[in-house]
């Protein structure tokens, strides 16, 4: 392990001083005492170029989608194409600061409203809020309109959510912080929703169902119609997770599957950079229905001027400062537009196509439990390799990471044991997919003959196994001076 | 794997034992098994009525994060302190390390459960 900056500290090693304060210092006595630090900060001092080379270094160490494959089940991890952010450092949109006056930001507006407008034709909705801030930040926001639509009803009984098994980790969650019970539906053994189980469980104490299709196993939903059925006749609505929009996008629409909301991750599906190096946006697309609980102000174009609308009285407010990640939005929509509709339409057939000959090139290999047509992901686990010499899907993972591939998601979904979920986006060539495959391969080989080789993985990294146990029973998260 | 005789069990892993009115309650080997290293233990509230297979706390571990049902319907009077501190004590034990202590509100709920032998068969055809 590299030391931390605090760690190469050497006292006076930098002459740096901070210019002058241009602005009056601030009256301190309004403070009380308490709040008031009484000693030194404890900022390391290292020379320019020492502080130069350290975040150099650190910059080697991380792994993106510019640096290798990243076939990251149910993160969409594709290329996020430069022209993109040529176009939100444009000083134009770059510069905008967001108390300018409506009728000097209708460039910037028109975007926003074009891009309400073309989400909401691609998922098949009435109108968009572009506010939210990240997928999980769309979510709650989604399932907050179905609340507030409850409520306005007087429908004051809806008191649960239906979330199935196979569900990402944030719809339980979501649920949960919009104030919702949450139940399980099951999955049936071709690992899709178990309809008797959401009869059974769809009843007037149910406000909805979160379910995203493609499922996380990549498998289509074909029963969509039916699922639909059951929860509207039941008084629910149906919630559209967007995190697996890449497998149906330009084929087919959630609107027209029966879905009442939806969230997409521009990070995702749009080709904008991921969280961490995002920042995020997760834009909620809604039905007529729920059109007045979106949150407030969303664009609306008058006559060939384009402004932003606050007067929705039934809105639940506003969900983020200004108007959500401008920048970001920026980047979906020179992408959308790059691509126009025959390109949306590509981009799915190629992330199912990848998808699906990854499957069929990995499935003397490894183990697929559920191996027919798949969306944009599949599933495929360590069975083989376990049964063989006590292999797990860690030891697989880790191994990968040799082979100069980022992992895939692995342990998830949570109803296949030691999975292994597979996401190698359209944006890959048949070359860099057949090199993974050989990866893998060998892998498998090595499993087999030298299993050691892959218990003891990675081998090659900067740094070995790490304890993960005792990294989340014992963490470390700050470090203190010596 | 382990799975005594005299405890009951839920198809979602956890187990009973039952004591007149009182119930001490927890998850069964292969739970632990298959959760891995557990690294972190919501325990539910103490005065927390649950009915049987509702949601009383949840179990971390490195791969996955599970929930705890209660395996028949009560009141929990007593939960495990010691876990929030040593999380591992239920991969070490999984039933001497019990998780909460129920009062039973319904005794009929237990027939509902399964017996050693029926859990045996059950999570035979799990695999």
């Amino acid at each position: 392990m590299s030391k931390l900056i605090f760690e190469k500290h050497v006292p006076d090693s930098n002459p740096f001083v901070l210019p002058p304060l241009a602005i009056p210092a601030a009256n301190l006595d309004s403070i009380p005492k308490q709040f008031l630090r009484d000693q030194e900060t404890a900022l390391p001092e290292v020379s320019e170029v020492e502080a130069v080379r350290h975040f150099t270094e650190l910059s080697t160490r991380a792994y993106g989608v510019d640096s290798g494959f990243y076939p990251l089940g149910s993160c969409t991890m594709k290329y996020n194409p430069k022209i993109n952010e040529w176009a939100a450092r444009l000083p134009g949109l770059a510069g905008l600061h967001p108390y300018q006056a409506e009728d000097t930001i209708q460039g910037a507006l028109q975007i926003y409203y074009e891009m309400q407008e073309m989400l909401s034709e691609i998922t098949g909705m009435d109108g968009f809020s572009l506010q939210p801030a990240a997928g999980a930040h769309g979510e709650m926001v989604g399932v907050m309109t179905i609340k507030a639509y409850h409520l306005n009803r007087q429908d004051q009984q809806r008191t649960k959510m239906m979330v199935p098994d196979s569900a990402h980790g944030t719809n339980p969650a979501t649920a949960n912080m919009v104030g919702f019970d949450v139940i399980e539906v099951k999955s049936n053994d071709r690992g899709l929703v178990d309809l008797d189980d959401l009869r059974a469980k769809m009843d007037e104490q149910v406000a909805g169902l979160m379910l995203t299709n493609p499922n996380t196993l990549g498998l289509f939903e074909e029963e969509i119609q039916e699922i639909a059925a059951i929860v509207h006749e039941g008084g629910g609505l149906l919630y559209y997770d967007g995190a697996n929009l890449n497998g149906i996008i330009g084929i087919a629409r959630p609107g027209d599957m029966g879905f009442d909301v939806i969230h997409v991750n521009l990070h995702k599906t749009f080709g904008t950079p991921h969280g961490a190096g995002g920042p995020g946006s997760g834009p909620v697309g809604v039905k007529s229905i729920l059109l007045d609980f979106l949150p407030k102000p969303v664009a609306v174009k008058k006559g060939d001027s384009y402004g932003f609308d606050y007067d929705m009285p039934l809105s639940i407010g506003k969900v983020k400062n200004f108007y959500g990640n401008f920048g970001v939005i920026v980047k979906a929509y020179v992408y959308i537009k790059a691509l126009g509709a025959e390109g949306i339409k590509e981009v799915c057939e190629h992330a199912v196509l990848n998808a699906n000959y990854l499957r069929h090139q990995l499935r003397d290999s490894y183990n697929i439990p559920l191996d027919r047509l798949c969306k944009h992901e599949f599933v495929t686990n360590s069975k083989r390799q376990a049964d063989q010499n006590g292999i797990s899907t860690m030891d697989i993972a880790k191994r990968l990471i040799d082979y100069g591939y980022h992992p895939p998601t692995v342990y998830f979904p949570l109803i296949v044991s030691e999975a292994i979920m597979i996401e190698p986006t359209e944006t890959e060539s048949k070359e860099r997919l057949d090199d993974f495959v050989q990866a893998m391969r060998s892998i498998a080989r090595e499993a087999a003959e030298e299993p050691e080789l892959v218990i003891n993985a990675p081998h090659n990294a900067v740094i070995r196994r790490v304890d993960e146990v005792t990294a989340a029973r014992k963490p470390v998260i700050k470090w203190e001076a010596p | 794997m382990n799975i005594p005789k005299k405890l009951l069990y839920t198809s979602e892993h956890e187990w009973i034992r039952v004591d007149g009115e009182k119930g001490n309650i927890g998850i069964t080997d292969y739970a632990q098994h298959h959760l891995g290293d557990i690294v972190f233990v919501e325990l539910p509230e103490v005065g927390e009525e649950a009915a049987m297979g509702e949601s009383i706390g949840v179990i971390e571990s490195v791969k996955a994060v599970a929930t705890l049902f209660s395996p028949a319907g009560g009141k929990v009077i007593e939960v495990n302190e010691e876990l929030e501190e040593a999380p591992e004590l239920l991969n070490e034990d999984p039933y001497g390390n019990w998780i909460a202590i129920i009062e039973l509100t319904d005794h009929s709920d237990l027939e509902k459960l399964m017996s050693a032998e029926a859990y045996t068969e059950f999570c035979k055809n799990l695999e």
